[in-house]
């Protein structure tokens, strides 16, 4: 499973002067599509909380962090700020997902169909694994049932490779599961 | 009509589209509405979207997310594989794979039983034909 978005840990602080000789370290984590965007954004934020640019700072890590457990189902809580035409708003979503990357990236695409925002107008300010108990949304507690069932009520029949895919059929499809 | 085969944990479904086309697999949890956790005694547990599986009427009794082990053994316990092999639909794949795979001598050698099946049939028929009319 290829996520777009990649979780990078990304460490730097501010070059050492006469005046301070030790700076000090800042660590972030952030989500980027690659590691170059991912130094990027570390600026964009330092900038935002401490009086560091990247002309006088150097990054001393940036890694990318894995999902540890990425064969179990969790929730994910992800706190975000986003852009609207009219305003800044915060917003906390829920995810059910297997990794936290994954979760990421259905924030991104349900933002931008539900609210339209495009994912540089959206700043995750946490993200947190829930457990079952504490999941605030009806859409993730509904799937928090052991003896889950429901059946597939519609049957699409697809070629089974792209390259079977033809434009007209001989006969109209039999959606009947 | 109402619906016989559900998404549930322990529902045996076929894979049909993708890297693992052809593979039988387990619904071992089901993450949201389109995504079910999957697994099969010779892949990773993964995710799979519910598009990529056609459910068949096998279950078999398992809890939610089992280890591995738990699973080839819950497995091996309901005989998936010979019940899956021995259902019609089983079989058909299997001829279909069989087909597939037959190489120039193979076709030959089924066209002579083809001929020879038909003339049986067709001796039987006359047979048959010359009881009624006489």
């Amino acid at each position: 499973m290829s996520y777009k978005f990649h979780q990078f840990q990304v460490v730097g602080r501010g070059l050492p002067t006469e005046t301070d000789e030790h700076p000090k370290i800042y660590r972030m984590k952030l989500w980027a599509t690659n590691e170059v965007r991912a130094k990027s954004k570390f600026w964009y934020f330092l900038r935002k909380l401490k009086k560091v640019k990247k002309s006088n700072g150097q990054m001393l890590a940036i890694n990318e962090i894995f999902e540890k457990n990425p064969t179990t189902i969790k929730n994910y809580g992800i706190w975000l700020r986003y852009q609207s035409r009219t305003g800044y708003h915060n917003m906390y979503k829920e995810y059910r997902d297997t990794t936290l990357n994954g979760g990421i990236e259905q924030m991104y695409t349900e933002m931008a169909s539900r609210h339209r925002v495009r994912h540089h107008c959206i700043q995750v300010i946490k993200t947190a694994t829930i457990p079952a108990k504490l999941c605030k949304r009806e859409s993730t507690k509904q799937f928090h049932n052991s003896k889950i069932k429901f059946p597939l009520v519609f049957k699409k029949v697809r070629p089974p490779t792209r390259k079977l895919k033809t434009t007209y059929k001989a006969s109209r499809p039999n959606l009947f599961v | 009509m109402p619906f016989k085969r559900y998404v549930e944990v322990g529902r045996i479904a076929l894979v049909n589209y993708g890297k693992d086309y052809g593979k039988l697999v387990v619904i071992v949890d089901v993450i949201d509405q389109n995504r079910a956790l999957v697994d099969a005694p010779d892949m990773v547990r993964g995710q799979m979207n519910f598009k990529r599986l056609t459910l068949t009427d096998i279950k078999i009794d398992i809890k939610r997310v089992p280890n591995k082990k738990t699973l080839i053994a819950a497995l091996e316990a309901a005989d998936v594989k010979n019940k899956w092999e021995s259902s019609s639909w089983g079989r058909k794949l299997i001829v279909q794979k069989k087909r597939a795979s037959l190489n120039d001598f193979d076709r030959f050698k089924i066209m002579l039983a083809k001929i020879k099946k038909a003339g049986v049939v067709r001796q039987e028929l006359a047979k048959l034909k010359k009881e009624t009319t006489c």
